[in-house]
């Protein structure tokens, strides 16, 4: 079965031609170069022409190279071996550790069947009062970050990761920066969270292909943990990145393009990694953080565009903090009406009135009379600003609550809030 | 007959080109053979003697030269007792049997019976000799609520005659309840169930009428600025967030109709999970039974085959079309129908056909078009009316609403329910755009009151534009009183809380008493010596009235509620004078 061929008949891109017969679709072969080995992956067959992506890229490959197939499509080792350590996309080592080959996984197994899903009902804690407080995250949610390049989307991934109360973290980097790479694992090891770790590394400066394997071999991974009962967070850093490698890949290809020259299907590749997202009924779960850059700030960019239409909601980090207008956790309430009876009224309340204080600032900068009430909303605005939204403030949930409740009777009195009677009596800061 | 086989040529993806040397049928199903499995294509283009088919699973693995089986059959769905409160996927796989079979994840290749084994009892219309059409009613057994008619099957022609029929009788869904001679003098069984190709409007019917009967959704905004008819069609286009799903969750629960089809297409599975879960738990004020009897889920989550995503609206509408042939009243909502024109795009491009707008195909409004065509009120052969009623969420590519899935539909529906991503920042739900909606259908409100309360929302938004210019101290007190008129109409009647039980539905009985009382307050003048007390004035029967909406219809609390409002407004209003 494992014949070898030698007639490459096309190299373009990172895509290879060659003749062969038996093939399956999507199976992986290894090609022997004069520099080494490469695996790479069938994407069309026509006949006897087989294309295949070189996942470490097709420099350096001669149409005389041995190519070899597999049988198999893609797999990955698993299991406990795998904490702790770093591999690149192929699921070759990065670190001084041994190649694992035991306990091999497929990558891409088939979507989960709805009905043996659960309804989402376990907060996860962050200690980021603009996440626990307004836009509570969830076990198995899927959430990427909305963002432009510079903003410290990484910063805020390692710190809900190292903070999170979750079993195993798997992060996924796809085109990062050598100095992000450092950053996590530096980040990691300090807050003791490597030896629950598995890294997935594709750095900007290797060969795009192997960007394209990271989200599957780490999601792979991720879903074999979970079906073990671990609960699982999945970092994926830059899914930008991924589809721009996507495109790279079926221009090569000469697909007929979509919008802004990304394939047809950006909807349906995005998709099927982030609905791996899950909460199995009986077994464990997979919680998904993805960074989304934004190129331009522009949420409307096919990108951002179609990561928001198949994930539950949105963290938009602007200017170093998360944006309450942008910012969406849609499932939060099934949480959030669990936590303490004020939640979801300071939720409300506070936001309702930092719009009010957004529109006091249009109206100061245009040049208009302010009011005393609009003296009163700037006043809270600052506070807010200050104390609650800056991703420097590090509390639990209770302690953001009580905060709020501070700022609230610093600026406002209760009638001002249009908060229920009830709720005032109860939580309102009493007078010293 | 001998079963045509072929052999894979090429893979491209989700799409395989097959070579045989016999007749094709376009959009004709096959079976490839992989090993122990069979995967369910469809012929979507037929070159010389090639197929180029849609595979409806996944095709890593296969190869050049695997045997591919004809099925002389158009992709097709069962129709018959015990499809309701199932939960199928877009090829009527039934998830939870199928969840039983192969666990947490789907299986490739594996394809259950839609209708289970269930005896169902038989009681008989007609008698032999009668003379019958296709769609006329033979019979009938129970099914949760309704009664299930057993009908003719919808292919047959011309005048049938009953050469054998049932008695009362307990029966399995395959098997015999009558026999029928066509003109020809050919004999044709008929059973429980029939199948019908999904891509094939049902046509067994008398006439197709003009929608003019208004579907109460319970939602306000709707009936009574821009409402739905029975046997319309509406959509609801939306920037992620803005609350399309929720807006068509609360239609599914609430929607005056008999039954309800959604199509999951392309949906997040955390959010169907949601429906899949509560549902059955919920119970249907109108019937007091689970919301699920009355309810048939087409699940395609965004990561299922994306073939099975392109058919999947078409196994929901027929599925609807079914239940309109037995004199009922059927909505279908479809999530999104941009998934699926997506879905259309993929396979375009695998086709490598000339791609239109947005490289979408050319094809993709005559699709849109014949989808929603499919709606109606319609008069059947007995002279009983069904309908089905297509309410389809729309997501814009960027939230811009000339895109070419938008355009297309716009020009195909009555009722267009634009969400904006302004009103859902505002958290004024539903985020339905008042200034940009609009419905060609006629609602139950009075048509003069109805243009004058879009003029009030009209002139309060102008006033507001140009508070944002001059500010609020250039604006006159009358212009200041338009726009908090208008704010206040939007608050307390546009507005609905769906977390609140008795605000999430309003029924047309007090839709029309409340608009009513609102219309008159829109257009009395008031004693407001200033601004700040216009505010104050406004703000204060703002929160009365919300408070009223969460009171129960002609409760005391009702009552007590109306009567301070009242007063409230007794004590400002100017008497007109004559």
């Amino acid at each position: 079965m494992q014949k070898v061929y030698t007639n490459i008949i096309q190299i373009a891109g990172d895509v290879i031609t060659v003749e062969a017969e038996g093939v399956g679709y999507n199976d992986i072969a290894q090609i022997t170069l004069r520099s080494g080995t490469s695996l790479a992956q069938v994407i069309r067959i026509n006949g006897k022409r087989v294309s295949l992506q070189v996942f470490a890229g097709s420099r350096g490959i001669s149409t005389g190279d041995k190519v070899r197939f597999l049988g198999h499509s893609m797999r990955v080792a698993t299991g406990d071996n795998l904490l702790g350590r770093i591999f690149n996309g192929s699921g070759i080592p990065l670190d001084r550790g041994p190649e694992l080959s035991e306990n091999l996984v497929d990558i891409g197994a088939p979507p989960v069947n709805p009905v043996k899903r659960i309804i989402p009902n376990k907060m996860i804690r962050t200690g980021i009062p603009m996440v626990d407080v307004f836009n509570s995250l969830v076990e198995s949610q899927k959430l990427p970050i909305f963002s432009i390049a510079g903003e410290p989307y990484n910063e805020l991934l390692a710190r809900i990761a190292i903070q999170a109360e979750i079993d195993i973290i798997i992060l996924g980097g796809m085109g990062l920066k050598y100095d992000d790479y450092l950053f996590f694992k530096n980040t990691l090891e300090q807050h003791g969270a490597l030896s629950r770790s598995i890294f997935f590394m594709h750095t900007a400066s290797d060969p795009v292909v192997e960007c394209l394997l990271v989200p599957d071999i780490a999601l792979a991974v991720a879903e074999d943990f979970a079906l073990k009962g671990k609960r699982v967070l999945v970092l994926l850093s830059d899914m930008t990145n991924f589809a721009d490698a996507l495109k790279e890949i079926s221009i090569t290809m000469e697909q007929v393009p979509s919008n802004r020259g990304y394939p047809g299907d950006l909807y349906s590749q995005l998709a099927s990694r982030y609905e791996k997202a899950v909460d199995f009924d009986t077994a464990g779960s997979i919680t998904i953080l993805a960074a989304t850059t934004m190129p331009g700030d522009d949420v409307t960019h096919p990108v951002p565009d179609n990561t928001g239409y198949i994930t539950e909601g949105q963290f938009y980090l602007k200017g170093g903090v998360i944006e309450p207008f942008g910012s969406l956790s849609r499932l939060k309430q099934q949480v959030n009406g669990k936590t303490r009876a004020d939640h979801r009224t300071i939720m409300d309340t506070m936001i309702q009135l930092f719009a009010s204080y957004r529109e006091a600032l249009e109206k100061q900068s245009m040049g208009f009379q302010m009011s005393a009430w609009d003296n009163k909303l700037l006043k809270y605005g600052l506070l807010f600003e200050k104390n609650m939204m800056s991703l420097k403030v590090n509390i639990p949930l209770e302690k953001a609550l009580d905060l709020g409740w501070q700022i609230l009777s610093d600026c406002f009195v209760p009638e001002e809030t249009g908060i229920k009677l009830s709720i005032i009596e109860q939580f309102w800061p009493k007078k010293q | 007959m001998n079963k045509r086989i072929g052999h894979i040529a090429e893979i491209n993806a989700n799409m395989v080109t097959v070579k045989l040397d016999d007749f094709v049928i376009q959009n004709e199903v096959a079976y490839i053979l992989h090993g122990e499995q069979r995967l369910k294509a469809e012929v979507i283009r037929v070159r010389a003697n090639c197929a180029q088919m849609q595979v409806f699973e996944s095709t890593t693995g296969l190869k050049v030269g695997e045997q591919v089986e004809f099925s002389n059959e158009l992709l097709s769905v069962e129709l018959g007792p015990g499809l309701l409160g199932q939960i199928f996927d877009g090829l009527q796989n039934p998830l939870p049997a199928l969840a039983k079979q192969c666990g947490f994840f789907l299986k490739r290749g594996v394809y259950l019976e839609a209708l289970t084994e269930t005896e169902w009892e038989f009681t008989p219309l007609v008698e032999t000799g009668a003379k019958v059409l296709a769609g006329s009613k033979l019979g009938f057994v129970p099914e949760k609520v309704f009664k299930h008619y057993i009908m003719v099957p919808f292919g047959l022609k011309g005048v049938l005659e009953v050469v054998e029929i049932s008695s009362r009788l307990t029966r399995k869904i395959h098997e015999r309840i009558a026999v029928l001679k066509d003109q020809s003098g050919k004999l044709h069984d008929v059973f429980l169930k029939q199948s019908w190709p999904v891509k094939v409007p049902i046509q067994a019917y008398a006439e197709k009428l003009q929608p003019s009967q208004p579907l109460v959704t319970k939602m306000r905004l709707i009936d009574s600025l821009f409402p739905v008819a029975r046997g319309g069609t509406y959509c609801i286009p939306g920037p992620f967030g803005a609350g399309k799903t929720v807006l068509q969750q609360l239609t599914s629960r609430h929607a005056e109709v008999d039954i309800v089809i959604i199509a999951a297409c392309g949906e997040r599975a955390g959010e169907v999970v949601e429906t899949l879960k509560t549902f059955p738990e919920l119970i249907d004020p109108r019937t007091n039974k689970p919301l699920i009897d009355r309810t048939v889920i087409i699940c395609n989550t965004s990561s299922m085959p994306v073939s099975a995503r392109e058919s999947s609206v078409y196994t929901a509408v027929t599925l609807a079309e079914y239940y309109r042939q037995m004199g009922l009243s059927v909505l279908l909502l479809a999530d999104s129908t941009s998934r699926w024109a997506q879905a259309m795009r993929e396979m375009s491009g695998r086709l490598e056909e000339i791609p239109g707008e947005e490289a979408f195909p050319a094809y993709l409004e005559s699709r849109i078009a014949s989808f929603y065509e499919r709606a109606g009120l319609v008069r059947l052969h007995d002279g009983t009316f069904g309908s089905v009623t297509i309410g389809g969420a729309v997501s814009p590519a960027g939230g811009n609403f000339e895109e070419p899935v938008t355009q297309a539909t716009l020009k195909v529906v009555g009722a267009f329910h634009g969400l904006s991503r302004q009103r859902s920042d505002g958290r004024r739900y539903p985020a339905i755009d008042p200034l940009i909606s609009w419905s060609k259908y006629k609602g139950f409100i009075d048509d003069e009151k109805e243009n004058s309360a879009h003029e009030a929302l009209r002139r309060s938004h102008e006033i507001a534009q140009m508070m944002k210019v001059i500010g609020e101290e250039g604006t006159s007190l009358k212009d200041y009183i338009g726009y908090l008129k208008g704010e206040f109409f939007d608050s307390v009647y546009l507005q609905q809380n769906a977390f609140d039980a008795v605000d999430e539905a309003t029924s047309k009985e007090r839709q029309l008493y409340i608009f009513d009382f609102i219309h008159d307050i829109l257009f009395a003048d008031f004693k407001l010596e200033n601004k700040e007390n216009a505010l104050h004035f406004f703000q204060k029967i703002g929160q009365l009235f919300r408070t009223w909406n969460s009171s129960l219809w002609n409760s005391a609390e009702f009552e007590r509620i109306e009567e301070e409002i009242a007063i409230l407004l007794e004590e400002k209003r100017i008497p007109i004078e004559k």
